[in-house]
């Protein structure tokens, strides 16, 4: 029975009938509401707490990249951008002891006067040290001034200077090329900076990789044909014809046969791409390209190669040239050297005007016309440079007799100096116009054949012909080599008319003659210093820049040493055009 | 079937706790990637620094100025240059 008792249920209390569901429906009510918040949290409102959330443990890192650099073909280095820091500061919050300021200034190598005084020079923003070295910036940044930043940044650094900087050109702001190749090759030398997200622990150390937002283009190496060891010589010997000379301006390029390669290319005055912040527009343009002067007799080889390829003279045609003298209509055209009769190869050799006139004059002007436009004068030479120029060539109909007897000795037609070096192609050659670049480029290049192999040749010893000791530029031999080329002394355009005393002197020729291996063309602007034939001026330069490049080229020789023979002082012939 | 339920569990454990030490090698290899890495480009730019600095020191302007002015050595004249040639190469 007492087990029956103890068995027996609790006396049942009573409880509202109702709490038990009003509890349940409160609670459920809650947990609805809590379902619904995270719901808007989750989905619809979801912004603000993922942003708060990523914040704190993932960071968008920058992955740098940089401008490819410029090489010289033999991967010398031209231009490269090495990283820098700069400090910088909002100079209301800028808020530094006295002992921090004199130690950063001691970092800086400068005073804290001088920090204080720049940072106070500006409003909103001020730079405390532009572009310093990566360490220097790092031991400024461990002193943790209130206020002080630092950014990264790239410099770009030219370590040839002023001797290659026509060609280089150099970066603006923001890394942008502004001129020269720079310039030119801005796409393929740009680099796009990417960038990832990434996990970051308390440390602030990356832990893991979320996303790569960006990936990162690093810039392309560019190699250019220049050899730096030629460009050096060519600016060595081109400033110090410059000097001497008294001369405005001058210009060289060296141009390697076999590929239409420019080894090198050197421009006076020039300027150091380092520091430019005072330099002149003036000095940094690339004559050589971008301006165009009235070549004179170096086109003579020309109009005689469309003679003789038309079979209108041969080499030992005699031709009168009348005492130097020749009327053509109301002009007459002189010889500064007067002769009698001169066969054709003499012409050259001596540079008669009145020869080329006569022998320009027997021709239908299409033929000449052609003859300048397939060597490339009038058209761009496609160099990939930046603003060059194409020169004037106008249109044969348009040419009356006595433009077409100056232009047969480069008057009345202008050309820049890389399209005359690269017209000499076809006499280095035999007889093929050779595309010209500033680019490195690997093995033999072709190029187009304007005159008959035999035309090339015959024209080829008229030029050697023209540096013997009979010719008008004997100081153009070099040591051990067999020269070829052709001297121009042109009087300068001014206004309307020519000038008396301005000139241009030029030369422009191969060696060694055997094998032309290098092209020179040199050319001196305005020079002031007493001579001004091309013979004198402009031919030993490049007898020393052709003589030392064979050499440093290693060009097996192709004459005996004792080669070069000088005429008497005093009897040099003299050449105007 | 608890024997089955027990075993599953073990292996359960087992799985989580190597998840979470993978897990951690993965962010340590990670960090040392990120590390090395840093280390390449400090390396590259300081390689880029010596390049210039090499090409400075090595500027033919400079060569030819110490050769001329410290070591005194000067460019063979004609006179002082003999071409030999290489016996029963052709001329």
């Amino acid at each position: 029975m007492r087990a029956a008792a103890l068995r027996r249920a609790p006396e049942p209390t009573t409880l509202p009938r109702l709490r038990a569901p009003i509890v349940f429906g409160a609670l459920a009510l809650l947990f609805a509401g809590l379902v619904a918040r995270s719901v808007y949290l989750m989905w619809i409102d979801n912004e603000f707490l993922q942003t708060q959330g990523s914040a704190r443990h993932s960071r968008d890192l920058e992955v740098p990249a940089h401008r490819g650099r410029i090489v010289d073909r033999f991967g010398e280095p031209l231009a490269l951008s090495t990283p820098v820091k700069s400090l910088w500061a909002f100079p209301d919050k800028f808020d530094a002891t006295p002992e921090q300021l004199a130690q950063l200034a001691r970092i800086l190598d400068t005073t804290p006067q001088r920090i204080a005084a720049q940072v106070d020079a500006h409003e909103d923003f001020a730079f405390v040290a532009k572009q310093i070295a990566p360490e220097t910036s790092e031991r400024a940044m461990a002193l943790r001034i209130k206020g002080l930043h630092d950014q990264n940044e790239y410099r770009r650094f030219y370590p040839g200077g002023e001797v290659t900087a026509h060609i280089v050109g150099f970066t603006g702001d923001h890394d942008a090329g502004q001129e020269g190749m720079e310039l030119a090759q801005q796409a393929w030398l740009a680099g796009t900076p990417g960038s990832r997200r990434v996990i970051i622990n308390r440390r602030n150390e990356a832990v893991e990789d979320v996303a790569a937002i960006r990936a990162p283009q690093a810039g392309h190496d560019l190699a250019l044909a220049i050899d730096t060891r030629l460009q050096y010589l060519a600016f060595r010997e081109l400033r110090a014809a410059v000097e001497t000379n008294k001369a405005k301006a001058g210009g060289l390029v060296i141009v390697d046969v076999a590929t239409g390669e420019i080894l090198a290319l050197a421009n006076w005055p020039t300027y150091n791409p380092n520091r430019r912040d005072k330099v002149a527009r003036e000095r940094m343009r690339n004559r050589a390209l971008t301006d165009v002067f009235e070549p004179g007799s170096t086109l003579k080889p020309f109009t005689i190669a469309a003679a003789l390829d038309a079979g209108k003279v041969r080499p030992n045609t005699v031709i009168q040239t009348g005492g130097g003298q020749m009327t053509i209509g109301t002009n007459t055209i002189h010889d500064a050297h007067p002769e009698g009769a001169l066969t054709v190869e003499q012409v050259i050799q001596k540079s008669s005007n009145v020869g080329a006139a006569k022998i320009a004059l027997g021709l239908p002007p299409e033929t000449m016309w052609e003859m300048f436009s397939e060597v490339g004068f009038g058209t761009t030479p496609k160099t990939g440079f930046p603003g060059e120029v194409a020169g004037r060539l106008r249109p044969a109909k348009s040419w009356k007799p006595i433009e077409q007897a100056t232009m047969a000795y480069g008057h009345g037609i202008s050309v820049n100096l890389v399209q005359l070096a690269r017209a000499y192609t076809m006499f280095a050659t035999e007889g093929e116009v050779k595309p010209v670049t500033l680019l490195k480029t690997d093995g033999h290049v072709a190029g187009r054949p304007v005159i008959k192999p035999e035309t090339a040749l015959a024209v080829r010893h008229m030029l050697e012909m023209a540096t013997s000791p009979g010719g008008t530029a004997p100081k153009a031999q070099v040591t051990g080599y067999r020269v070829a080329g052709k001297t121009g002394t042109a009087h300068k355009l001014e206004g309307h008319g020519y000038s008396h005393d301005k000139y241009v002197s030029s030369f422009v020729g191969f060696a060694p003659a055997s094998q032309p291996r290098l092209i020179v063309a040199v050319m001196i602007d305005e020079p002031e210093g007493g001579q001004y034939y091309g013979g004198i001026v402009a031919a030993p330069v490049f007898s020393s820049v052709m003589g030392a490049a064979l050499r440093a080229l290693g060009v097996p020789t192709d004459a005996p040493v004792n080669n070069v023979i000088l005429p008497p002082q005093g009897s040099e012939v003299p050449e105007e055009t | 079937m608890t024997r089955v339920n027990l075993l599953l569990l073990a292996v359960l454990v087992v799985c989580a706790l190597s998840l979470v030490t993978s897990r951690h090698q993965a962010r340590r290899l990670f960090v040392e990637l990120e590390r090395a890495q840093a280390e390449a480009r400090a390396y590259d730019t300081e390689f880029g620094q010596l390049q210039l600095e090499q090409s400075t020191w090595g500027m033919p302007a400079r060569v030819e100025k110490i050769a001329r002015e410290q070591l005194r050595m000067q460019l063979p004249t004609s006179a002082r240059t003999e071409v030999v040639p290489v016996p029963g190469a052709a001329k």
